[in-house]
């Protein structure tokens, strides 16, 4: 099945990377939200460098939002969804192609943006680079439970404005252990935090897709 | 096992019992909270928090329903999408706004509760922050049945966020512990509760359940009389037309 | 290749509508069915039904494979070309990008170029589908239905926005079909310009 998967995949992103680019979408948020932040709560590096953790991973996670309510819309819309799931794969494998490509085209490339958005607050080398880490370990999460809320309200006219609402609260743990990794790694503490992390992304990763499904054939009977 | 309750599942059969049960179920409420309050009322002071302590008896009760009818709410959506259980849908979407508005509450009261010990109307303690997600989840239930045109497929959708969120409350209230120790130490809202304290407790306990049970039936029954008149309204519609 | 398509008591519903209810039929292999009705009577539905994107209300759909195995659930959509009145387009691929696309997900490996010149597209091969018209973004659809090597055809409407050359084709197309042993569901208000039965939604 890896030519099916593969070529659904590769199609999201070569779309994601041609109209007009998620990733920079994304990319420009997280951006603008790094240099709003300072605007509101002064200059003084020494607190920035506290929030940088908490500020960096929320922005990073309201970035990857943006794209979600798209990630089965366009299909949806113009009928192309009704033929990929006749195609040789699942439901569930559509979902998982789908969320990897959301998070190739938005999670990565934010988790990469961020040691520079880092610097803008300086925190300092050790808690950039858990901060990297800790955004690829936890994007995926994000990513996978925004799948979720896609598929919820694939069909919805304006389902962008309900998405945020349905899918934050859970991805409060999210969040919390990110950011909790950073402020590990800064204290020089044993990092729990990351074991739970990863853990939480890889729950996520595994039921996305079923859940997912779900969703989307709850939508596609409609 | 399942064979009795879905023998209720009819919508008349609801409207029976429930009308059986309603004016019991409100009487008991009605004492409960009643005996609750006087009991409460008459605590010795505690001496660290004075006479607010009473508030602990409106605040405790209504944060225990506020997660219990979440519950109540994620078991109907199992049996409404696994069983097809067709007053499923009623009953969970009839119980939302009743927890969202207990949680509030639950929000309210403690805030009031803690503000002589903190000095300040809100603190991050663990408890109340995964308090206010609860509210969040609730808030975000309503809105999808909200947003949704189709009955049906409004109800499913629900049905799988209600259960999504179930499964992920635990995790939520878990970070949420595990980021207050993490960030400030003990939390605020906890300690023993001493034997004086105990009883009106669980007596205000109660008697908020049996309130949200009594106003969850007429939640219920209202939904299937509006359901009655549209559809008779839609036989009006298509005679004419 | 499939041996029959068929309905059993189906029986569908739309919101609080009843669209149809104990629909029979049956259609084999080599043979084609058009369904007739007016707008809303649930032309569509019954073709999303028959694909399985909708369950049925009440009865069932079946296809029969071979003496012994048939394909009842879900998965029967995997014997599906499906030609909905979407066009299933993305306006920034190119028509070539568009059908390699849909033959690698199909897991078809079918002579593209060659469904593209049958189809009169030949020379839009790299033009983005954006600047297509209707009619070719149809013939596109159509082209897909060529190279999907499906046994079971459903079309929505297949001949609307294409002029006469198209509509030709689209029925030399379909009659080709079912001359290999195919089956042709469609809804439409046209003729096809060749034998097929007929099934009307909403008589009663």
């Amino acid at each position: 099945m890896s030519g099916p998967f593969a070529s659904l995949l590769m199609r999201d992103l070569r779309l994601a990377a041609r109209s007009g680019g998620s990733a920079a979408l994304a990319l420009a948020f997280f951006a603008l939200m790094a240099t709003l932040v300072p605007l509101g709560v002064g200059a003084d590096l020494r607190l920035l460098a506290r929030v940088a953790a908490g500020v960096l991973w929320v922005g990073a996670v309201l970035a990857a939002l943006l794209s979600l309510d798209r990630l089965f819309q366009g299909d949806f819309d113009d009928g192309s969804l009704d033929l990929i799931a006749l195609s040789p794969l699942s439901l569930e494998q559509v979902a998982l192609a789908k969320f990897l490509a959301h998070w190739l085209s938005t999670g990565l490339p934010l988790t990469l943006l961020s040691p520079v958005l880092a610097l803008l607050f300086g925190l300092p080398g050790n808690g950039a680079v858990m901060l990297v880490i800790s955004l690829l370990l936890g994007t995926p999460a994000v990513s996978a439970i925004g799948a979720i809320g896609a598929g919820l309200t694939l069909s919805l006219k304006r389902g962008g404005l309900i998405l945020p609402l349905l899918i934050l609260p859970l991805l409060a743990p999210v969040v919390i252990f990110g950011a909790g990794a950073v402020s590990a790694a800064l204290n020089g503490l044993a990092n729990g935090a990351l074991g739970l992390l990863g853990a939480l992304s890889l729950a996520a990763g595994l039921l996305s897709p079923f859940v997912t499904a779900a969703c989307v054939r709850l939508n596609l009977a409609g | 096992m399942l064979k009795p309750m879905f023998r209720y599942a009819n919508p008349a059969q609801f409207m029976r019992l429930s009308g059986a049960l309603l004016p019991w179920v409100s009487l008991l409420a009605l004492i409960a909270l009643v005996t609750g309050l006087v009991l409460g009322f008459h605590v010795p002071p505690d001496y660290q928090q004075g006479m607010t302590v009473v508030i602990m008896f409106v605040h405790v009760p209504a944060a225990i329903v506020a997660e219990s009818a979440y519950a109540a709410i994620a078991l109907a959506s199992l049996f409404s999408l696994v069983w097809r259980h067709p007053l499923a849908d009623t009953a969970a979407r009839a119980a939302a706004p009743l927890g969202a508005m207990f949680t509030a509450l639950g929000l309210i009261t403690g805030s009031l509760w803690g503000r002589p010990m903190w000095g300040a109307y809100w603190v991050w303690d663990a408890r109340l922050t995964s308090f206010l997600l609860l509210l969040f989840l609730y808030l975000g239930y309503i809105a999808l049945w909200n947003a949704i045109e189709d009955e049906t497929r409004a109800a499913r959708a629900a049905a799988i966020l209600a259960l999504v969120g179930a499964v992920n409350l635990p995790i939520i209230k878990f970070s949420v512990d595990w980021w207050n120790t993490l960030h400030q130490g003990e939390s605020i809202l906890s300690g023993q509760i001493a034997p004086v304290f105990l009883w009106p407790l669980l007596i205000m306990a109660l008697g908020y359940m049996l309130l949200f049970a009594a106003l969850w039936m007429i939640r219920i029954r209202t939904e299937i009389v509006n359901r009655r008149a549209r559809s008779l309204m839609q036989r009006g519609a298509d005679a004419a037309g | 290749m499939i041996l029959s398509l068929t309905a059993e008591k189906l029986a569908c519903t739309r919101g609080d509508r009843r669209l149809f209810a104990d629909l029979d039929f049956q259609v084999g292999a080599g043979e084609a069915l058009v369904i007739e009705g007016a707008n809303g009577v649930g032309k569509t539905s019954l073709l999303r039904l028959i694909a399985g994107f909708l369950p049925p209300a009440a009865g069932r759909v079946v296809i029969v494979m071979s003496e012994t195995a048939i394909s009842e659930g879900e998965e029967r959509g995997r014997h599906v070309g499906w030609l909905g009145h979407q066009d299933g387009i993305k306006p920034q691929l190119s028509v070539g990008e568009q059908l390699e696309f849909f033959a690698n997900l199909y897991g078809v490996r079918s002579a593209l170029n060659g469904a593209l010149e049958r189809m009169g597209l030949s020379r839009q091969r790299l033009l983005p589908c954006r600047y297509l018209s209707a009619g070719q973004k149809k013939r596109l659809g159509l082209a897909r239905l060529m190279v999907s090597k499906r046994p079971l055809w459903l079309l929505d409407e297949p001949f609307a926005a294409l002029d006469s050359a198209g509509r030709f084709l689209a029925a030399e197309l379909m009659q080709a079909h079912c001359a290999s042993g195919g089956i042709v569901v469609a809804a439409s208000h046209d003729p096809f310009g060749f034998k097929a039965r007929s099934l009307r939604l909403g008589a009663s």
